[in-house]
């Protein structure tokens, strides 16, 4: 399958690239392409312009944030495989080494980046649960300048982020959280697939016996990543044995709307993630 | 049309291309490499697995002109005068390989596996492995060439070493 004929722009720069965007009324942004080339190849998409972003420089890399505590900034091109490769990331940010390591397959990690998956918001991307449950900041560039979106309002719907027409996301800010444990739940039936639903969970433990914080997202239970806010609440405090997790994590897909499809419906997918949110938090808690 | 410029097996190409054309569609049609080859045609299941830039690409799901400067090797560059590379000398020796369709691309995922990582487990080269599929599930020999290929390998590197 070939996409639909297109005019094509290489920008070097990202005000290049703005420009470009500004120019157009039917432009797509080409990053990794692992998802794009996809959707143009089979003809979901035929824009008019595709404006290529990746030789700007500028948009790739890992830096630490100067006096953010250990707050660690992504460029929107770096590729999965350099993230898998960082210390910082491996050391620092457990949950989201984890999940990229569960993109895909290594080709696809090679070419496909964490900007590209964010900016793209496909539901079972595994990006965008845990960005939201480490409540990562999207750094978006536009006409008027850079903006910073948190995780929460980034993602508005189905496909949909707040990244405007004429915006492109430049950059991805995650806290530091030290000291906390992870894990990243992922259920799917063949190793390179796009998960049924997976579940992200990272917890703090006071002394070493009882939960005093829980950030918990989720991939594919819904149009974009949710938290699970109610969950997360009911988790501290309480001493991680599996009944007393279980029965929190029981409430786990209260108000999510999953899809049903040929790996499974919508209730399947609601109970899985009571099963995965359990394992989840019980493994970062390190009681597993 | 776009002027694109790469190195692909070692030879320098130039060629005007359209936007929407695949690397894979360049290498075949308008290089003639059909020793790569379009499997599923929708990036899963690995068959048309090239390097760029010395990382492992599925070369359906990359555009020509991205590859525009860079350095492609497909299967039909590994081997160094008239020797098979060490992967392919294994896929031979264990027979790892039945229709044999699936065989460009595994070799060159495991390229980029042992180059990552010289001695795998047998679990690592089947994670190294997942993003490519035999549709005559023959991975048995394909897990037992990958690690022919390590042995052998860092045999005659250990042997050049002592």
């Amino acid at each position: 399958m070939i996409p639909a004929p297109f005019e094509y722009a290489r920008p070097t720069s990202v005000d290049e690239a703005l420009g470009l965007l500004a120019g157009s009324d039917d432009a797509k942004v080409l990053a990794g392409g692992q998802s794009l080339l996809s959707v143009l190849r089979m003809r979901l998409n035929a824009p008019e312009l595709v404006v290529d972003i990746g030789r700007i420089d500028a948009l790739r890399g890992i830096r630490e944030v100067a006096g953010g505590g250990g707050a660690i900034e992504i460029g929107a091109m770096t590729p999965y495989h350099e993230i898998l490769a960082s210390d910082e990331i491996r050391t620092g940010l457990r949950l989201l080494h984890d999940a990229v390591a569960e993109v895909g397959d290594p080709q696809v990690r090679h070419r496909g980046t964490l900007g590209g998956s964010l900016a793209h918001a496909d539901p079972a991307g595994d990006c965008g649960a845990v960005a939201l449950a480490l409540g990562a900041e999207m750094v978006i560039a536009g006409p008027g300048g850079e903006r910073v979106v948190p995780a929460d309002e980034f993602f508005q719907d189905l496909f949909t982020t707040a990244v405007g027409e004429d915006e492109l996301l430049v950059a991805v800010r995650f806290p530091g959280y030290p000291g906390w444990g992870s894990r990243y739940e992922k259920f799917v039936r063949t190793a390179q697939d796009w998960p049924i639903i997976a579940v992200g969970a990272c917890v703090r433990m006071a002394d070493g016996k009882t939960i005093s914080e829980a950030r918990i997202g989720l991939t594919n239970m819904g149009p974009t990543p949710l938290r699970a806010r109610a969950v997360e609440e009911a988790l501290v405090g309480m001493t991680p044995t599996a009944e007393a997790v279980g029965a929190a994590c029981a409430a786990v897909a209260d108000g999510t709307s999953p899809p049903s499809d040929l790996n499974g419906d919508a209730d399947y997918r609601r109970h899985l993630a009571t099963v995965l949110a359990r394992r989840a938090v019980l493994a970062a808690a390190g009681a597993a | 049309m776009t002027r694109i410029e790469l190195t692909v097996d070692g030879a320098k190409v130039v060629d005007d291309v359209e936007p929407r054309l695949l690397l894979v569609q360049y290498l075949r049609e308008q290089l003639g490499k059909t020793g790569t080859v379009i499997g599923c045609d929708t990036a899963s299941c690995g068959a048309c697995t090239v390097h760029l830039d010395g990382h492992s690409v599925k070369s359906c799901n990359v555009l020509a002109v991205q590859a525009d400067g860079a350095e492609v090797t497909t299967i039909e560059g590994i081997a160094t005068n008239g020797e098979l590379h060490p992967l392919q000398e294994a896929f031979r020796e264990c027979h790892a390989l039945q229709c044999g369709f699936c065989t460009p691309g595994m070799i060159m995922q495991s390229a980029d596996l042992l180059a990552e990582n010289p001695h795998p487990t047998e679990a690592q080269i089947r994670e190294g492995l997942e993003g490519n599929l035999c549709r005559c599930t023959g991975y048995q020999n394909i897990v037992r060439a990958v690690r022919y290929a390590a042995d052998a390998t860092s045999a005659t590197t250990d042997g050049g070493a002592a």
